[in-house]
Formats: C-alpha cells, structure tokens, sequence
C-alpha cells in the first residue's frame, strides 16, 4: 500500500461523481458511498506496521507535497475511516426520512472524509490548512444541511468561530513561512531545531495551539461544540465527535508538539492544567443539560480533556493512553449519537423529558447505548475503562497525583449524567412523557442496526488491543511521538 | 513597518467578528481578516525592485536568486483567496437564509438552540 494519494482520490472524485449519475439513478449515492467508504476502511487497515513518504508528482522532498504515512497517521486513518464507513451505512434510511437531497448530503460527507485523510497523511503544512479547510467547508454546509433556524444557527456559529481559529492557523504558517522560507514540516523541524529559540517561533506555535485547540474542542475554545452537534443531522454529529475533532484538532497538535515544535515543560504543563479544565468544565456542563445530543456534545469536551491531559504528561505510558482513549473516544461517541439519531428517527424528539420506557421498544438501541454509556464512564471491562485506567496510573507514576483525582472525580460524574440518560430514556420516564407517543415505535431499520451493533462489538472488545502494552498494537503509534523530532525529520528528509 | 500594519488590519477584522452583533459586519469582519494575512503572504514575498523569477538561456541563476521575488507565496495567495471565495459564499447563503427565518441579520436575537 504505497500509494497514499488514494485516500484523497477515491472519495474525492466519487464525491463529484454523485451528483451527476444519481439523478438517473435514484439508488445510486447510497450504495456508491458505503462501497467507497468500505474500500477506504480495507485501504487503511492494509497501511498497518507500514512506513511510507509518497512524494507528490516526484517532487525532490523539502520543495514539494509528500504525504507520510507512519504508525500515528495510520491509526487516526483507521479511525476516521472506520467512522465514515458505519456513518453511511446509517445515513441509508436516516437521511431518507427526515431530510431531503441525499446526493448533496452524501457528496459532502464524502468530501468531508477527503479532507479528513488528507489531513491526516499530509507532510506539508499549508497543504494541511487547505484539506483542514475542505472539511470544514464541508461540515459547515452538513450542520447547516436541515436548513430550519436552528440547523443554520448551530451552523453560522460552528462557522465563525472555527473560521476564526483557521486564519489564526494561517497567520501562522505565514509567519513560519517567513522565517524558515519552507513549508515541509519535517523541513520546519530541523530549522527550528538547529536555530536558537526566537520569538517568532514562540508566537506561531501559540497561534497554532489557539487554532488547533478550537478544532480539538479543548476548553476555552470550546464555545462551538455543543450548537454544532445538536443542530446537525445525528450521522454527522457522530462524524464531527468521532472524525474532525481528533483529525483535524488532536491529531495535529500532537504532530506539532511532539514532532515539530519539539515539547518542553511549559507546553506540558499548558496542556495538563487545559486537558484537567476540560475535563471537569465539560462534565459538569453536561450534568445540567436535557437535550440528548448537546448532553452528549459535552461529555466530547471532557473526553477530549483526557486525551489532552495524556498529551501534557508525556510519558510513553500516558502518551499509551491518550492514543487508546482516542480510538476509544471515537467508538463509543459515535455509537451514543448514532443511538440519539435512533431516537430522534422513531421519536422525532430529542428531549430528555419527554422521553421513556424504550428499552422494551427498541432493545437493541438501548443494549448498544447501555453498553457505550458504561464504556464512556469507565466500567470494566468495556474499553474505556483500560484507557482512562492506563492515564491515571501514568499520572500517578508521573508525580501528579492530584490530575489524576480529578480525572478520577471527572469519570464519576460522566457515570451520573449517564445513568440519567438511561433512567429517563430507557427504563424510566421524563416530566413530560406521554405514553401514546411511544405506541407505535418499532426497533430501527436493519442498516441502522449493523452500525450500532459493530460499534458497541468494538466497544466491548476493543479493550484487548492493549495485550502488550507499550510492545503490541499502539507500540509503534507511540514510538513516533516519544521519538520527538528527530527520526520524523530523517523519516521524511532521509539525513 | 508595513508587516505591522497588517497585523494591524487582522486585528481590526478580529473585532469586527467579535464585537458586532450584525451578520453582514462579521462577514465584512471575516474579509478583512483574510485579506490581510494575503497582503502579508504576499509582502514576504516582495522585494524592492525585485525581478521575475524566471532563468532564461544566459541568465545567472545566483545572481536571479538574489534579485528575484518569491514566488511561493504568490501561489499560496492564490489558493487562499480560492478558499476564501468558496468559504465567503457558503456564509453570504447561511446569512440569507437565517434572515428567512429570523428576519433580523442581529445575531442576539437567534436563540432558538438553546431553547
């Protein structure tokens, strides 16, 4: 698997294919999206253990666009490619039903999954801000894609903030541009490295965090989440939380920190006092909400708190741990907003009190989203248990045993605001429940059904991939960040 | 001096999307940001009396490098400006929209999501 600008191609140009067969073919986008979806997931798992840089149109490395694919790129191209693949087959009956123009909709899911790889492979800093600006532009039309005032307020607002953090992202490599004269990362790298430490390097990497801290929905930057996920379509919420935000803010900034920058004590302790903040800020917002999704949304916050934390502590174990959270992260977040997207489907509302008695109705929506919800509040043995576990034995060991209370207290309150969505949604009732609403529900469609019940499979099982620890399945993910700057430079640069 | 008064610009764009509460002066806000990080993309690459960065049959390549300007910026503005353009329209049709079903462009006003 050697040709990675595959993963760019194929999505894109089936992307703008759709619109132009599918008004013939009325069956056409949904079957072309899940088959190209499910090639791109076959495409990413055949890039595991491997090491490329594909030079794009043989350009010599530091002057022209390489793409790197090395064990971290791998594994957040695992992730997003098995979240758009379960994502279209949901979307089959779900966009059916509530919205209208499904070619529209698919060719800019399609589009966002583009963006989304390229981010991930790219090795050239402005070509990362042009595919982080291909997804976004395509996510700002998804949130927006009901067209009714609140889709298109959660979009405006998901738009303005994040355009803001994306000009930041370019007045930083402008200015980075303007000192080192080169845009290849890795190039970058080593002219920071070999030159003292200088003011403008200081103040595009600030730029930087700003930038990716917004699209990582790292507190405070984190106003455009909650408006965002619950204005969009429950498919593309699941996208956003599982997908974009580690992608496009995550992914980057460990790429930065780690492999660019280079990180040092401040940094750390800028990210482990951001992650702990985000981590409580977000469940304790979570607790008062009474809207699924935007509950939910929260609860992206303070999940992402812990990965961040991970990050600032930065020993291989935690560094472990923030990478299996990640993958965690994005399977059980995405099965609990596709279980909203279940709800809204047969109920049509989102609202926590006008909600109850499904476990009988829909038993496997409320199997599946009773197994993420023990798997996001870390209960054993569900996945989520082993990654938060891993981060706060490498806080303890790393002498911050106090980050590691509060992760701990975070876990108990993200269990209380879980055991509320069960007990008014599934086996309870809310204030305004009324029980001829929930007469004639019927379990989901049978395409609905597969995704949830692959995810909440992972979900229960994903917590093996840890056999091994630091040698097995994440060994080489977390060589690339631990290794620092210098083998990601001679990795690209070849010297 | 002149890198300043593009900071200068970007920062005046920044509180035209923070503080107004007008759509049409965010968008306004938004332009003024883009253009300046252009004009400075492009003044990096500027260069008094500089030529065009072309070697022609005869031509010293070491004196051209030394006199030229930089023309990687210059494409990089050019894809910025594209991007801008696709990301400018998608917000103009956002606008037009919300002020259909809100009929205000005050941003104050649109409040529906937390309800």
């Amino acid at each position: 698997m050697d040709n990675l600008s595959l993963f760019i191609t194929i999505p894109a140009a089936v992307a703008f294919f759709i619109p132009i067969v599918s008004r013939r073919f009325r069956w056409f986008p949904d079957v072309i999206t899940s088959i190209t979806t499910f090639i791109l997931l076959l495409l990413s798992l055949m890039t595991l253990n491997h090491e490329t840089v594909y030079r794009m149109g043989n350009w010599f490395v530091p002057y022209g666009i390489v793409f790197v694919l090395d064990g971290l790129s791998c594994m957040v191209l695992i992730i997003v490619n098995l979240i758009g693949f379960l994502v279209s087959l949901f979307s089959v009956d779900y966009i059916e039903k509530i919205y209208t123009s499904k070619l529209r909709y698919y060719s800019l899911l399609l589009l966002a999954v583009t963006g989304m790889n390229g981010t991930v492979l790219t090795g050239d800093i402005f070509n990362l801000f042009i595919f982080l600006e291909l997804t976004l532009v395509a996510t700002y039309a998804l949130v927006g894609f009901g067209c009714e005032a609140r889709n298109l307020e959660g979009a405006f607002k998901y738009l303005v903030i994040n355009l803001i953090a994306s000009y930041f992202i370019l007045l930083g490599i402008a200015l980075l541009y303007g000192k080192f004269a080169s845009l290849n990362m890795a190039d970058i790298s080593r002219l920071i490295n070999s030159t003292e430490k200088d003011v403008i390097v200081s103040f595009s990497f600030v730029l930087f965090l700003v930038g990716f801290g917004t699209k990582a929905a790292m507190v405070p930057f984190h106003g455009w989440v909650a408006d965002a996920y619950t204005a969009a379509p429950a498919p593309v919420s699941a996208i956003l939380a599982g997908g974009v935000i580690k992608a496009l803010g995550i992914y980057v900034l460990m790429r930065l920190t780690y492999n660019v920058f280079g990180i040092n004590q401040h940094i750390s302790m800028l990210f482990i006092y951001a992650g702990t903040v985000s981590i409580m800020i977000g469940v304790l917002m979570a607790l008062g909400q009474w809207n699924f999704r935007r509950l939910l949304a929260y609860h992206s916050i303070s999940q992402m708190g812990y990965i961040v934390l991970a990050l600032g502590i930065g020993t291989p174990l935690a560094i472990l741990g923030g990478i299996f959270h990640l993958l965690n992260h994005s399977l059980f977040k995405s099965l609990l907003f596709l279980n909203a997207g279940s709800i809204e489907y047969e109920t049509g509302t989102q609202d926590l009190k006008k909600l109850g008695h499904l476990s009988q109705k829909m038993p496997l929506t409320s199997t599946s989203s009773l197994i993420a919800s023990l798997s996001i509040s870390g209960i054993p043995p569900f996945n989520g248990f082993w990654s938060k576990l891993v981060i706060i034995i490498a806080a303890i060991q790393a002498g911050k045993p106090v980050f590691a209370l509060w992760a701990v207290i975070g876990s108990i309150l993200t269990l209380a605001s879980f055991s509320k969505i069960q007990r008014y949604v599934f086996f309870g009732k809310g204030e305004k429940f009324n029980s001829g609403m929930i007469k004639d529900i019927i379990e989901v469609p049978a395409l609905m059904r597969v995704s949830m019940v692959v995810l909440a499979v992972f979900c229960c099982f994903a917590g093996l991939l840890l056999l091994g620890g630091l040698n097995g399945i994440f060994g080489p993910v977390v060589n690339v960040l631990t290794d620092g700057t210098n083998l990601y430079i001679t990795r690209i640069l070849g010297r | 001096m002149v890198y300043t008064l593009c900071f200068v610009l970007f920062v005046i764009g920044l509180y035209g999307v923070s503080c107004k509460k007008n759509i049409v002066k965010i968008i306004l806000g938004f332009l003024i940001i883009e253009y300046s990080i252009n004009l400075f993309l492009i003044l990096l690459g500027w260069r008094k009396n500089g030529v065009v960065p072309v070697i022609e049959p005869g031509s010293d390549a070491h004196m051209l490098v030394s006199a030229s300007v930089d023309p990687l910026p210059q494409a990089m503005v050019l894809i910025s400006i594209v991007t801008g353009l696709g990301i400018l329209s998608l917000m103009v049709a956002i606008a037009i929209r919300l002020y259909q079903r809100y009929g205000t462009f005050d941003i104050t006003e649109m409040n529906k999501l937390k309800h």
